[in-house]
């Protein structure tokens, strides 16, 4: 059944994208690629759905809404995988941002203590 | 906390403020102890740094009365991230040499860090980890003792270095080592990720065996076992 082995393949692809990659624009282009490859594929669907069916049994599931089901599992695991990504990556900029200002504002009370410790001095002279 | 108080006598607290180190706390919710925690470390150290991140019990302010430089987080951001934030300040301060990184929950003992110092001046090490499993004395549950040890079999394998405990909280890192340290894991899994940044480093290592109190209020704030899946999945992840 060679669905089989495309739909192992699919899921095992995802898995590696989920622990190895990291950002990048090539990601992104294939992304933006694979959403136009989809929508394009959903209107050839919807003008010809006798061409689901045929694919379908190519390779070798017997009815097109059982590959259209395993298809989008498949595009709900890449976009729960991408959303997951995206938002640590987002924490990460929100903990480098959170500490700038800390780090920020640390200095600046140093360095106001330091000039009010210089004023204090000069006073008492 | 009896052997805590047994440690200030040994050295008296007038001899030596230690203006080269910097003693680095994250700080989350731990109001009932930072004070006690603090007034110890105030004996033997005129530099303290705590890093508030975000806490709601006025941990902060208990802190900074001890006697501590607290920076606050806007927000609650982890605890990997608080240390981050306390080895960047200190780091820049002028003068600055050694870092100690030190838990605010009172599990740590200040003798052992004034060992650890000594080591590394002596030794002329840049890196000193402490172990808590390089003598006996520490009694930790045999379930808690299997996540250690699995925690530090998988950061020994991906760091090259051969240590006896992962995750503890106390460490002496020379200022060089210091900056090597860019922790991005804001959760528990920084543990980990400082023994890779310092491994990569290559800067000369040393362990030393530490007694980690497990009071029964360090205890009730104790990791969750489920909560080692949590910082497997942070380290595999990135």
């Amino acid at each position: 059944m060679w669905f089989q082995v495309i739909l192992i393949v699919a899921l095992i692809g995802i898995g590696v994208y989920l622990v190895r990659s990291s950002p990048s624009p090539r990601h992104l282009a294939i992304r933006r690629l694979l959403v136009l490859v989809a929508l394009l594929g959903g209107v050839v669907i919807v003008l010809w759905p006798g061409l689901l069916s045929w694919l379908a049994e190519l390779v070798g599931i017997g009815r097109g809404a059982d590959l259209l089901f395993y298809l989008a599992i498949v595009a709900a695991l890449i976009y729960v995988v991408n959303e997951y990504k995206r938002s640590v990556q987002l924490a990460r900029t929100n903990t480098q941002l959170a500490r700038e200002i800390a780090l920020t504002e640390a200095r600046l009370t140093d360095r106001v203590s330091a000039l009010e410790a210089q004023l204090a001095e000069r006073a008492e002279r | 906390m009896g052997v805590m108080a047994d440690a200030s006598h040994t050295a008296p607290a007038a001899t030596a403020q230690r203006p080269d180190v910097w003693v680095a706390i994250p700080l989350y919710n731990e109001a009932p102890v930072i004070g006690n925690v603090i007034a110890e470390l105030r004996e033997q150290f005129a530099n303290i740094v705590c890093i508030d991140d975000g806490s709601t019990d006025g941990s902060a302010d208990v802190a900074a009365a001890a006697g501590a430089r607290v920076i606050r987080h806007p927000h609650n951001l982890g605890q990997g991230a608080a240390l981050q934030t306390g080895i960047s300040y200190a780091r820049d301060q002028a003068g600055a040499q050694y870092i100690v990184t030190f838990d605010a929950d009172g599990q740590h003992r200040v003798v052992d860090a004034l060992a650890m110092i000594e080591l590394a001046r002596d030794e002329n090490a840049a890196i000193v980890f402490g172990s808590r499993f390089l003598d006996d004395r520490t009694e930790p549950g045999l379930a808690k003792k299997v996540v250690l040890k699995t925690a530090v079999a998988v950061t020994n394998l991906t760091t090259g270095l051969t240590l006896t405990d992962a995750h503890n909280g106390l460490r002496v890192l020379r200022v060089d080592a210091a900056h090597a340290v860019n922790l991005k894991q804001d959760r528990m899994a920084h543990a980990s990720e400082i023994v890779v940044q310092l491994g990569k480093s290559g800067l000369p290592w040393r362990e030393f065996p530490v007694e980690v109190l497990y009071t029964d209020y360090s205890k009730a704030k104790g990791q969750s076992l489920l909560n080692s899946i949590n910082i497997l999945v942070d380290l595999i992840i990135n």
